[in-house]
């Protein structure tokens, strides 16, 4: 056999190799740099953190669990919770921080981790390694797992809506429904901010499975007008949502309107809710004002078996959700289908019957053991200006009353609406659908606007001209007492040197002069309680136009409970809606268990 | 005079052994007269894990079924979701995922080079080749975030971008590892000793080879051209010009000549996709992880991985989390039926040559 001589000499070429530099480094005297990307220990932003617990949910190790630290409390829009993460279990794969809605949590360079304490491996990220903000390598930025665009509504065209009363919002398809909720991450941040505490990720949840059914039980659970609120609430819910931190939230109240409009009449409804309807229990319960939070009352306490009559001094019910919001965003088929539906399970509601005219407070007092009150806000205030008595100076909630009941309402075909809540919008558009050249006047600037950005947006599309920062000082008028044009003087914004919202004030001077048909007023609106018994008035107490309630909307009278605008500032459906189910179990706790103490105070 | 047989445990701890298996060895004096395998050591469930867990989830998971070359395993789960959504993959993503995979390639060929002649007693190579693959990782750890685990590619495309200026180094490293192959040419593979210890043993016989499902480098070691890149291609490798190189004989030689041409071509198929890499998106993403339904369905997707054809078998009934995923690696015959029949006649000090060169990885055999 040859010898392989090559194969025996050049193994010693390695020889070569003596006195190269080494691989290594010389730790510990030498530390390796982490790559810019390095997956490290985890650092927390805590402040920008929101305590949504998306990283806990999306970990696959479950390395990550939700904790309360001193210095975090729950408020709104914050869980008050913090991810502690076992580093003992953390593969370091950084879904957390890929899928984390705010972008407070990252990962960093620091990879050497030295103890005898097991606990140590435990961290509060960003609260026991403060120092690792300064080292942050894995972040999300742009990189994010979650879906930060909103999936968008179909609309009618601006120049459309305006001919007809028509819906703006067409609604989303299923496919639109389903990607629109499978951006929700389920956090549930949303839940607390709304005043009902609906199920929202769960129904969302629904969606996103494609059971749209059980979508509209959990919403029904809590909500009996879910439909309504699907078009037209004010969704405090999405102004908290997680994914609103860096992107658009999650379309909330459309998904609520998708999933309720499924049911296309009260049977189908009816069936698909499929509600527990107890036996009937001998009480009975007066409800005053047949508006979201009386219809609430009435539609919870007939499942609960008490018998419950609305009284509602208009030929329809609804309240301001019938004859405030126009009909281009809540059509009467559906105020009706959800209307139906309520007096199918046992709501009985008695129309165009006033208390105080058709029937007495104290007639109603002997039928009924327990009274709500949701009566609402329906006398407007005035502009306290001149030429306000004037023909064709016109108070917005009247205004939208007439044109909701079909009645015709001569506007001409210049008008300037004062205000810049929901109701100036939706008068100004209402008379842009009539034909109208339209302008608001509002005192502040557009951001400071209490009306809904999309509300104002669909305006402007509409052609609406919004004039801020006006504030309107006379009503001119012609000979014969009729509108003839409006003077306003444009403001400056004053800031507050409390730390307020910043102040108008008018700039000496510049004051101009608008030819007009009508001036629209909607500055908003009051109570009115003269058909409450001088005793009932003097035993309840009523603070700046409202009436102080406890937890359960119960006032001062035992038996007397009431909400909606006449108890809450907040002034909108989904707050009555609130206020009528809270006043629900205060009735349920007041006639079912007889042991109350303090004379019937709930608390 | 027939010799008395003894029973030898080779392993699950000795160095000879690739990850924790065992062979149990029969042996009449140093030859092997029967051997069989033990698996168990190394069983995480993770098939039945992923059908715990979201889609997404399931990511950080399949790399952990092979640690010297994990990126095969992400890319079969990424590419079989897809298939099943029809998920589009952007072109620069496709050119990401297989210069990642061919440096895993690199990097698990140099870990074999160590392994392989450290069970010939060339103790040298693995101290240059576990420095040498450093430099891969190192790569690895600034595209990906990490050295060992990427966790990297992932359904829709690759997680983040290359870095600014990681092209260029990626080809530095190229330029270093070309010129150090040389100097394992002299080291190991002109090395007497090495090829005295290589050649004639292990041998497999090609006419077998296929009846019992090998793949990869003992494949071709027998004579056999075949290579998913070039029989099925996947990504852009149909765009990307290399050759399969095989080798006759089907002995440790012939798989290991096949290896280190190999490398050349991993070499060749990394500068030519940094070379032709497009510009644009690198992720279609998916929906949020959350609720992320992949429509019902199955794919059985294979990658041509350091030790040979990868397949996965992922089954969807349309919910949040994977109904079945079937991992079926090549180690599975590898590591047991193969390594069972060509040991017999084998020297006891021939298993840990024979072992390493068939690459044998445990957990793909228990998944």
């Amino acid at each position: 056999m040859a010898i392989n001589l090559k194969g025996i000499v050049s193994p010693y070429n390695a020889l070569k190799q003596i006195g190269r530099k080494p691989h290594t480094v010389q730790y510990p005297f030498q530390k390796k740099e982490a790559a810019q990307r390095y997956r490290g220990f985890h650092y927390n932003d805590l402040e920008e953190c929101i305590g949504c617990g998306t990283c806990a949910t999306i970990c696959q190790n479950e390395a990550i669990d939700m904790i309360f630290i001193d210095g975090f409390e729950t408020t709104s829009g914050d869980s008050g919770l913090r991810p502690r993460v076992d580093n003992g279990r953390c593969c370091w794969c950084a879904l957390c921080v890929d899928s984390c809605p705010t972008g407070s949590l990252s990962l960093t360079k620091d990879y050497l981790h030295v103890s005898d304490d097991p606990d140590t491996f435990l961290l509060v990220p960003g609260l026991d390694n403060p120092e690792g903000k300064e080292n942050l390598s894995w972040i999300s930025n742009g990189n994010s797992l979650l879906d930060y665009q909103r999936i968008p509504m179909p609309e009618l065209e601006g120049k459309e809506r305006v001919k007809s009363f028509a819906e703006v919002v067409l609604g989303y398809s299923e496919d639109q429904a389903r990607a629109e909720a499978a951006r929700c991450v389920g956090c549930g941040i949303c839940t607390d901010n709304c005043p009902v505490h609906m199920h929202i990720p769960e129904y969302i949840n629904a969606i996103a499975r494609g059971d749209d059914e059980m979508a509209v039980k959990i919403i029904y659970d809590n909500n009996p007008l879910g439909e309504t609120c699907g078009k037209v609430c004010t969704r405090r819910c999405e102004e908290i949502c997680a994914v609103s931190k860096r992107g658009e939230p999650i379309a909330i109240r459309w998904l609520k309107r998708y999933a309720t409009e499924k049911a296309k009449n009260k049977d189908i409804l009816k069936e698909i809710v499929n509600p527990t309807i107890l036996p009937p229990n001998g009480h009975s319960v007066g409800i005053i004002g047949a508006g979201p939070g009386g219809l609430t009352v009435g539609y919870y306490l007939a499942l609960r078996g008490f018998d419950v009559t609305i009284y509602e001094a208009k030929d329809h019910a609804g309240g301001m959700i019938m004859y405030g919001i126009p009909k281009y965003r809540l059509p009467i088929d559906s105020i009706d289908k959800q209307i139906e539906y309520m007096k199918s399970i046992g709501v009985k509601i008695l129309f165009n019957t006033k208390v105080g005219k058709d029937i007495s407070f104290n007639e109603l007092k002997q039928k009924h053991e327990a009274i709500y009150i949701g009566i609402g806000f329906e006398v407007p205030y005035k502009l306290g200006i001149k030429g306000e008595d004037a023909e064709g100076s016109i108070q917005a909630i009247n205004f939208l009353r007439a044109i909701n009941s079909e009645k015709h309402v001569e506007i001409g075909d210049k008008v300037v609406v004062v205000g810049g809540g929901n109701v100036a919008i939706d008068a100004a558009r209402v008379s842009r659908r009539l034909g109208a050249e339209v302008t608001i006047l509002y005192r502040r600037r557009v951001e400071d606007m209490p009306a809904d950005w999309e509300e104002i947006e669909g305006a402007e599309e509409e052609g609406v001209i919004i004039h801020p920062q006006a504030i309107p000082l006379e009503i001119i008028t012609d000979e014969n007492n009729k509108v003839k044009a409006i003077k306003y003087a444009n403001a400056e914004m004053i800031p507050d040197p409390k730390g307020g919202r910043p102040r108008p004030k008018i700039i000496e001077g510049d004051e101009h002069i608008i030819e007009v048909t009508s001036v629209i007023a909607a500055i908003g609106q009051e109570a009115d309680y003269s058909f409450l018994p001088q005793e009932v008035l003097e035993s309840i107490e009523i603070k700046r136009g409202r009436i102080v309630v406890n937890e359960y909307q119960q006032t001062k009278l035992p038996w007397l409970f009431a909400g909606g605008d006449i108890a809450n500032r907040r002034a909108d459906a989904i707050s009555a809606i609130a206020d009528g189910y809270r006043a629900v179990k205060g009735i349920e706790m007041l006639l079912l268990n007889k042991e109350i103490k303090n004379g019937g105070r709930l608390n | 005079m027939r010799e008395k047989e003894t029973t030898l445990y080779f392993g699950p701890q000795h160095p000879g052994i690739t990850g924790n298996m065992m062979v149990k060895l029969k042996v009449a004096g140093d030859t092997i007269v029967k051997a069989e395998t033990h698996v168990g050591y190394l069983h995480r469930a993770f098939e039945k894990l992923m059908e715990r867990r979201t889609w997404m989830q399931s990511f950080p998971i399949v790399c952990r079924i092979c640690v010297p070359e994990p990126d095969p395993n992400e890319e079969n789960l990424a590419r079989a979701v897809e298939e099943i959504e029809g998920r589009e993959v952007p072109e620069r993503a496709k050119y990401i995922r297989v210069m990642v995979l061919e440096l895993s390639r690199l990097a698990a060929y140099f870990l074999w080079m160590g392994g392989q002649s450290g069970t010939a007693g060339l103790y040298t190579v693995p101290q240059w080749s576990v420095g040498d693959r450093d430099y891969i990782l190192d790569l690895f750890e600034e595209l990906t975030g990490g050295r060992i685990y990427h966790m990297y590619i992932w359904a829709g495309g690759v997680r983040r971008d290359l870095p600014e200026g990681f092209a260029d180094k990626v080809l530095k490293t190229m330029d270093y590892i070309e010129s150090r192959l040389p100097e394992y040419d002299k080291l190991m593979f002109d090395n007497a000793i090495f090829q005295k210890r290589a050649q004639g043993i292990g041998v497999i016989d090609k006419d077998k080879a296929l009846e019992w499902g090998v793949v990869g480098p003992p494949l071709r070691g027998c004579g056999i051209k075949h290579d998913v890149r070039k029989d099925e291609p996947y990504e852009v490798y149909d765009k990307l010009d290399f050759v399969v190189p095989t080798y006759e004989g089907g002995d440790i030689w012939a798989r290991a000549m096949v290896r280190r041409k190999e490398m050349e071509q991993s070499i060749s198929i990394i500068r030519q996709v940094i070379e032709k890499m497009p510009g644009g998106e690198y992720y279609n993403k998916v929906p949020t992880p959350l609720n992320w339904f992949v429509p019902p369905g199955e794919a059985y997707v294979k990658t041509e991985s350091a030790r040979g054809e990868f397949g996965y078998y992922v089954v969807s009934d349309g919910s949040l989390k994977p109904r079945r995923v079937h991992v079926r690696g090549p180690a599975y015959v590898h590591g047991v039926s193969l390594l069972e029949n060509i040991l017999v006649g084998a020297n006891i000090s021939d298993v840990a040559m024979i072992m390493n060169s068939l690459g044998v990885c445990p957990p793909e055999i228990e998944r």
